[in-house]
C-alpha cells in the first residue's frame, strides 16, 4: 500500500524521500505545477548562511527521479473515504495546458510570450510570462500556463518543437488507494496590510520579510542587489519584529522563525551593503534554535546589527520615500528615519486546513493548524492521518524537516509491503573487461535549444573522427523515450561498449542515461555526459565560437569515456538491527518506533532504570501528566519482544560500518557482543549544576528542584525566578530553549495551588516560542511580574545566613529594588551529557562548539550524522521539549528505516580504491578523510606482512579528497581517476579555437 | 585563450549551470570540467593543464562552510596557496591560477568572474612558460 503526501514544500519533500527509500511508494500532491515550497523562495538559511537552492535543488531532483514517488502537481485533494490502512482519496488535476511527457522545460515558450504577469514566486517584484516555470530549478521542469493571463495567441503552441502545448487540456480527477496519509500544506504569511500604521501597500519602501529575501536573492528581481522603489540603495533599514504574531488583534501567537530570519536579513543586508546600517525592532530576540543564539551574537559583534527591546507604534512616509518610525523603548517614545522597513511577517494557518479538516475529517486548535497532542506530536485527532511542518505551528526548516521524517516513520507503520528497484529486472552485465573501447556519441539538439547555436551535425560529424567512435549521431531530444530506444539499439548493432552523451546538465539526466545502458546489460559507469546546454549553448552566442567549443567539451569526454572502466554497485548486507545508546525518552520512542516497524533494537541505558529526564519532569505546561506516560512507555518497552535492555550498561566499542556493525557492550553480567545496521544516540543532556548567584544555599534552587517540591506539595508563598543562568553567557554561548517554557510552567503551577503567591521572573528575552506564548499571556494576567535584566546589568543574589535577598535593576522605574523571596529559582542551563566525549570518539561522529552532537547538516539532515548508519535522537541534539525530542526521536526512525527496510544497501561505485603496489602506508589520506572511510591494514604478500590503506567503501563518500592528498597517486576515486581527468584536460586543449 | 575551470558538482557546477539557465554570457574560452569536490582537484591536473597550454586555470568550489564533504574546499584552498607560492618562485604568472568561491544561486556571480578572468588573461597575453612545444 502506498502513502499520500500532501504538499510539495520542504516537509512534504522529506517526508516523501524518507518513505520512497523505506521502500513505500509515494503520491506527492502538491497544489502548484511545482514542488519546492517556501523554501525555493528563500535566499540563504539561517543560522549558516547555506544557500537555500544549493541545498534544496538536490532533494528537488531526487524525487522527480525516485521510482517510488509520483509526483502529482497542480492539483488538491477533493474527498476522502475510509480509514486508517484503507484511504480511498480523490484528486483534482488541474490542466497545466502543457503536456507532462511531451515538455522538456527547454523553456523557449516563455521567452517568446507576450503577456506580462505578475510574478508571485518574486512576491510581485517583477514579471513573468504567462507560459512559466515558477523558479529555474523547479520540479518537475514542466511549463504551465496561467490561463487567467493567457491571451491565446498561440506563439508557444507554434514555438514548442516537443508540441508540448495543449490548450484543450481538461481538468482529471484521480482515485487512489492509500493506506495512510501525510499533511504538509505549509503555512500561509501573514498578510502585513493589515498592520495599518505600518503602512504596507500604501507607503513605497515598507516591504516584507519574504520581498526583502527575494531582493536578497541572486535570482530576486534585482539579481541580488538591493534597491528601494526608486532605485537608491538603502543606507539605513529598520527591521520590524512580530508583525502579524504576538499580537490580540490579530494572531496572538509567536511566529517562531522570525527573529532568527530577521538575523540573517540583518546579516545579508550588510554583506550586500558594507555601510548599510540595520535595525532590528524586537520586543524579545528569539533566537532559541541550535546555533541561533551564536548567530544573533555575531551579527550584533561582527555585522554592528542594532537591536532595539522597542515596540513600533507606527511609521510615517516623508515626501522624499524615507520613514519616521515612532518606538517605545524603557517606557519612552523615539522617532528615528530610516530609508527602507521590513516588516518580519509571521505564519498564519494555511488557508486549506479549514477545507482539509472538513475532508479528512481532522480537527484544528484555537490557531486554525492543525491540532496535536504533546505526547503524539505527529499524530492528527484521525487515525492514519499524519502532519509534518507548520501545518500544525510554525516551525523552522530543520524542525520541519524531522517531523516530516517523523510522519513518514509514523505512516508507514500502516505501508505493509516494501517495494525496492530490483536488479533482476536489468539483463545480465555484459563483460567489457579487455575489449577496445567501442564509443557511440549521440549529440542533443534539444529542440532549437542547442541547436540554434551550436552546430550539431558539425559536431555528431566531428564525433566520428575522434578516435574510438564508431558510432555518431544527433537527436532531437536525447532523453526523449525514443532515443533512449535508438541508444539501446546503437549499443546492440555496433558492440558499442561506452557511450558518451552531449546534451544538458548531468545534474539532473545522468541517471535515465544510465539506466538505459543497464536496461541493454551494459555496465552504468561506461557513460559520460558532456554539458553543451547549461554551460555552452545557453551562455554563448557566437555560432562558430560555440561550435568549437562544444568539440572541445566532447573530445574531452570521449577521452574521459576512453578510460571509463565497468564500476560494481558497492553492496553491504543488512543487519536489521538497532543499538540504541541511551534510553530516556528519545531511546525508548525511537525502539518502540522501530519495534512497530518490525526492527529489533538494543537500548543501552547507564543508569539502572530506564526513563533518563522525564522522570524528573511531574506536569507539563498543557496540563498532561509525563510521568502516567513514561510509566505506560517503560512498561511497553520493558513488554516488547523486539527490544532488549541493558541497564547498568555502557557501550565498550562500535567496529564495522553501515549495515553492518559489531559491538560489546559491557553489562552487570559481563559482555555481550551484538550486531546491528544502524545506531541510534539518545544519550540525552542535563540540567546544568549553577556556579552562580549561590546556588547550593537551602534557599536558591533550580528549576528542577522546584518542580520536585511542588510535585511533593511544598508549594512557595513567594518566588523569584532568574533566567539564563548558565545559558547565553562567555562559556555557555547557546541558548538553553526550554527554561523559558519551564519557568512559566512553575509560575503557573505555583499560582495554580496558591493564587496569592508573589511570582517574579528576571529575564532577558522571553522566549516562549510558538504557541506558548499563550501561556506568557496567560501568566502575565494572573499577576506573574516579568522584569527585563541586561547581561550588563545582572541581579545579584545576597545570602544573609537562612535568609536570601535579591537585588535587581528596574528598566521602568530606573532604580535597583530589593526583593526578598521565600525561593530564589535559577532558570539553569542544559549542558550536554559529560559522557558525549566518550561515544563521539567510539562511534567516530563529531560534537559541536558546546558539545553537544553535531548533525550532519543543521537544516536538512537535522538526525543524520555525516558518517551514514548513526543517527541522532532527543536532546543529545540540542535542548528541547517533550513533544520536540519525540519528533526528532521519531526522524531518526525514520532515518534509520531508510536502511534497516533494506536486505542489501546498494551504493554508488564512485568510491575511493588504494594502488596497493603504491601505497607506503604514510596515512595522509586516513588523515585526510573527512569520513574516517580509510584506515591503514596489514595485508599478507609472499615477503610477510605489509601495511598499506584500505578504504571501507560503504563509508566512503568518493569526494577525492584522499586522492588528491596522496603524495604517490595511490589512491583514486573510480570516475574521476586521476588519468581519466588529465586525459579530459589534454583533450580539452588540444582543439584550438 | 584557452581558460579550464574545475567545478564542483555541488555548488560551483550547479552555478555554471544557472548562469545557462538564466542565459547569461561569458567567453566561450571557459570550458568546465566536473569534479566531485573542489577537494578533488590534483595539483597536478593543473600544471598538466599549463603544460598543455591552457592560459588560465579556476578551481571553483562551495562557500567555505558550505563543502559537502565539510572540508574539501579547506584543502582546495591550502593547494592553491601552495601552487601559487610555487608559480611564484619559479617565475611563472600566478594570477593566471583562480580560486573561486559560487554556490549554486550565484550563476551571474559565477558568469562575471569568468567574464573577468578572461580579460585579466586577455592582459596578460598567452600563456608560454609552461606550454610544452616539440
Ligand atoms: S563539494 Fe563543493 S567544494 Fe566540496
Amino acid at each position: 500500500m502506498s502513502v499520500l503526501v500532501v504538499g510539495g514544500g520542504i516537509a512534504g519533500i522529506q517526508a516523501s524521500l524518507d518513505l520512497a527509500e523505506s521502500g513505500v511508494k509515494v503520491y506527492l500532491v502538491e497544489k502548484l505545477p511545482v514542488i519546492g515550497g517556501r523554501m525555493s523562495q528563500l535566499d540563504k538559511t539561517f543560522p549558516t548562511n547555506d544557500c537555500a537552492m544549493c541545498i534544496l535543488s538536490p532533494k528537488l531532483n531526487e524525487v522527480a527521479r525516485h521510482e517510488n514517488i509520483e509526483i502529482i502537481n497542480n492539483a488538491d485533494v477533493v474527498a476522502l473515504e475510509g480509514s486508517a490502512g484503507n484511504f480511498k482519496v480523490k484528486i483534482r488535476k488541474r490542466p497545466l495546458y502543457v503536456d507532462r511527457e511531451k515538455c522538456t522545460g527547454c523553456g523557449v515558450c516563455a521567452t517568446l510570450c507576450p503577456v506580462n504577469a505578475v510574478d508571485e514566486y518574486n512576491e510581485g517584484m517583477n514579471f513573468r510570462s504567462a507560459i512559466f516555470l515558477r523558479y529555474p530549478q523547479a520540479v518537475p521542469k514542466v511549463f504551465a500556463i496561467d490561463k487567467s493571463k493567457c491571451i491565446g495567441c498561440g506563439i508557444c503552441y507554434n514555438a514548442c518543437v516537443a508540441k508540448a502545448v495543449d490548450y484543450n487540456q481538461k481538468e482529471e480527477i484521480v482515485e487512489l488507494n492509500v493506506s495512510s496519509i501525510i499533511l504538509a500544506p505549509g503555512g500561509r504569511l501573514f498578510d502585513a496590510k493589515k498592520r495599518g500604521e505600518y503602512g504596507y501597500g500604501i507607503y513605497k519602501n515598507v516591504i516584507t520579510s519574504i520581498q526583502f529575501e527575494r531582493l536578497l536573492s541572486a535570482t530576486g528581481p534585482f539579481e541580488g542587489h538591493v534597491y528601494r522603489s526608486d532605485g537608491k540603495v538603502p543606507k539605513r533599514i529598520a527591521i520590524i519584529q512580530c508583525v502579524g504574531s504576538r499580537d490580540e488583534k490579530t494572531n496572538p501567537y509567536c511566529s517562531s522563525v522570525c527573529c532568527t530570519y530577521a538575523t540573517k536579513h540583518a546579516i545579508l543586508a550588510k554583506e550586500h551593503i558594507p555601510d548599510v546600517e540595520v535595525h532590528i525592532f524586537a520586543m524579545d530576540v528569539r533566537t532559541f534554535g541550535k546555533g541561533f543564539e551564536e548567530y544573533a551574537n555575531r551579527a550584533k559583534k561582527e555585522y554592528g546589527v542594532i537591536y532595539h527591546k522597542a515596540r513600533v507604534a507606527n511609521i510615517m512616509e516623508k515626501k522624499d520615500g524615507n520613514l519616521l518610525i515612532k518606538y517605545e523603548k524603557d517606557g519612552h517614545s523615539y522617532e528615528e528615519e530610516f530609508d527602507l522597513v521590513v516588516l518580519s511577517i509571521g505564519f498564519e494557518a494555511n488557508e486549506e486546513l479549514r477545507k482539509y479538516s472538513e475532508i479528512f475529517g481532522i480537527d484544528l486548535n484555537e490557531f486554525g493548524f492543525v491540532l496535536t497532542d504533546s505526547f503524539a506530536p505527529i499524530e492528527t485527532s484521525k487515525p492514519g492521518i499524519f502532519v509534518a511542518g507548520v501545518a500544525s505551528e510554525p516551525r523552522d526548516i530543520p524542525e520541519s524537516v524531522a517531523m516530516a521524517s517523523a510522519s513518514a516513520a509514523k505512516a508507514s507503520e500502516f505501508a505493509t509491503e516494501r517495494s525496492f528497484a530490483k536488479k533482476e529486472e536489468f539483463p545480465p552485465e555484459r563483460n567489457v573487461i579487455g575489449e577496445a573501447p567501442r564509443i557511440g556519441v549521440f549529440v542533443c539538439h534539444c529542440g532549437v535549444n542547442i541547436a540554434s547555436t551550436v552546430d550539431v551535425v558539425e559536431l555528431a560529424e566531428f564525433a566520428k573522427t575522434l578516435e574510438n567512435v564508431v558510432f555518431a549521431d544527433h537527436v532531437l531530444f536525447a532523453c526523449s523515450a525514443d532515443t533512449q530506444e535508438k541508444i539501446k539499439r546503437a549499443i546492440n548493432d555496433y558492440e558499442l561498449n561506452r557511450i558518451v552523451v552531449a546534451a544538458c546538465t548531468p545534474r539532473t539526466h545522468e541517471p535515465l542515461f544510465k539506466r538505459t545502458l543497464m536496461e541493454v546489460g551494459l555496465n552504468p559507469y561506461l557513460f559520460e555526459f558532456v554539458n553543451i546546454r547549461e554551460q555552452c549553448s545557453w551562455v554563448h552566442t557566437d555560432r562558430a565560437r560555440a561550435t568549437e567549443k562544444a568539440k572541445a567539451l566532447l573530445s574531452a569526454g570521449v577521452a574521459k569515456a576512453k578510460l571509463l572502466e565497468p564500476l560494481q554497485f558497492v553492496e553491504v548486507e543488512v543487519v536489521k538491527k538497532a543499538l540504541i545508546i541511551g534510553g530516556g525518552l528519545a531511546g525508548m520512542v525511537s525502539a518502540l518506533e522501530l519495534a512497530k516497524q518490525g526492527i529489533e533494537s538494543y537500548i543501552v541505558e547507564k543508569e539502572s532504570e530506564l526513563g533518563g529526564n522525564l522522570r524528573h519532569i511531574y506536569y507539563t505546561i498543557d496540563g498532561k501528566n509525563p510521568q502516567e506516560f513514561l510509566k505506560r512507555l517503560i512498561k511497553e518497552v520493558e513488554s516488547n519482544p523486539k527490544i532488549k535492555v541493558f541497564k547498568s550498561s555502557v557501550v565498550e566499542s562500535v567496529e564495522g560500518f553501515v549495515g553492518n556493525y559489531k559491538s560489546k557492550i559491557k553489562t552487570p553480567n559481563g559482555v555481550e557482543e551484538v550486531r546491528h545496521g544502524a545506531v541510534i544516540v539518545a544519550t540525552g543532556a542535563r540540567e546544568y549544576k549553577p556556579k552562580e548567584f549561590n546556588y547550593g544555599h537551602p534557599k536558591v534552587i533550580t528549576q528542577v528542584e522546584l518542580e520536585e517540591r511542588i510535585a511533593k506539595g511544598e508549594v512557595p508563598n513567594s518566588v523569584l525566578m532568574i533566567q539564563c543562568v548558565g545559558s547565553r553567557n562567555e562559556e555557555r554561548p547557546y541558548c538553553s530553549r526550554i527554561c523559558c517554557q519551564v519557568a512559566i510552567k512553575n509560575a503557573l503551577k505555583i499560582k495554580e495551588l496558591n493564587p496569592d503567591a508573589e511570582v517574579f521572573v528576571l529575564f532577558r528575552d522571553m522566549r516562549t516560542y510558538g504557541f506558548l506564548e499563550k501561556y506568557y499571556e496567560k501568566a502575565s494576567k494572573q499577576g506573574v511580574v516579568f522584569v527585563h535584566y541586561t547581561p550588563e546589568n545582572p541581579p545579584k543574589v545576597n545570602v544573609n545566613g537562612e535568609e536570601v535577598e535579591v537585588e535587581f535593576y528596574d528598566e521602568i522605574l530606573g532604580e535597583n529594588l530589593i526583593a526578598k523571596p521565600e525561593l530564589v529559582v535559577l532558570s539553569a542551563a542544559t549542558v550536554p551529557n559529560e559522557d558525549n566525549e566518550i561515544t563521539s570518539k567510539l562511534l567516530k561522529v563529531p560534537l559541536d562548539a558546546n558539545g553537544f552532537f553535531l548533525e550532519a547538516h543543521p537544516k536538512l539532515r537535522p538526525v543524520d550524522f555525516s558518517t551514514e548508519g548513526i543517527f541522532l535522537a532527543g536532546i543529545a541534539h540540542s535542548p528541547r521539549l517533550i513533544p520536540e525530542t519525540i519528533s526528532l526521536s521519531l526522524a531518526s526512525v525514520s532515518r534509520a528505516m531508510t536502511l534497516l527496510s533494506k536486505d542489501k544497501l546498494v551504493m554508488d561505485a564512485n568510491k575511493a580504491e588504494v594502488t596497493k603496489e603504491r601505497c607506503d602506508a604514510c596515512g595522509i589520506c586516513v588523515k585526510a578523510c573527512p569520513v574516517n572511510a580509510i584506515e591503514i591494514v596489514e595485508f599478507k604478500t609472499r615477503t610477510g606482512v605489509e601495511l598499506k590503506a584500505s578504504v571501507k567503501k560503504a563509508v566512503c563518500l568518493g569526494c577525492g579528497i584522499c586522492s588528491a592528498s596522496c603524495p604517490k597517486g595511490a589512491i583514486v576515486v573510480k570516475g574521476f581517476t586521476f588519468d581519466q581527468i588529465k586525459s579530459a584536460v589534454d583533450n580539452l586543449l588540444e582543439v584550438v579555437v | 585563450m584557452k581558460i579550464v575551470t574545475f567545478a564542483c558538482n555541488w555548488c560551483s557546477y550547479a552555478g555554471a549551470d544557472l548562469a545557462g539557465v538564466s542565459r547569461l554570457k561569458y567567453p566561450e574560452d571557459v570550458r568546465i570540467v566536473r569534479v566531485m569536490c573542489s577537494g578533488m582537484v590534483n595539483p597536478a591536473w593543473i600544471l598538466r593543464a599549463f603544460r598543455q597550454g591552457a592560459d588560465g586555470v579556476v578551481i571553483t568550489g562551495c562557500h567555505p562552510g558550505d563543502c559537502h564533504y565539510m572540508v574539501g574546499n579547506y584543502y582546495a584552498k591550502k593547494r592553491y596557496l601552495l601552487l601559487k607560492e610555487l608559480m611564484k618562485f619559479v617565475g611563472f604568472e600566478d594570477e593566471r591560477l583562480k580560486l573561486l568561491w559560487a554556490s549554486a544561486s550565484e550563476g551571474k556571480k559565477f558568469a562575471e568572474e569568468m567574464d573577468s578572468f578572461k580579460k585579466l588573461i586577455e592582459q596578460l597575453g598567452e600563456q608560454k612558460q609552461l606550454r610544452w612545444t616539440p
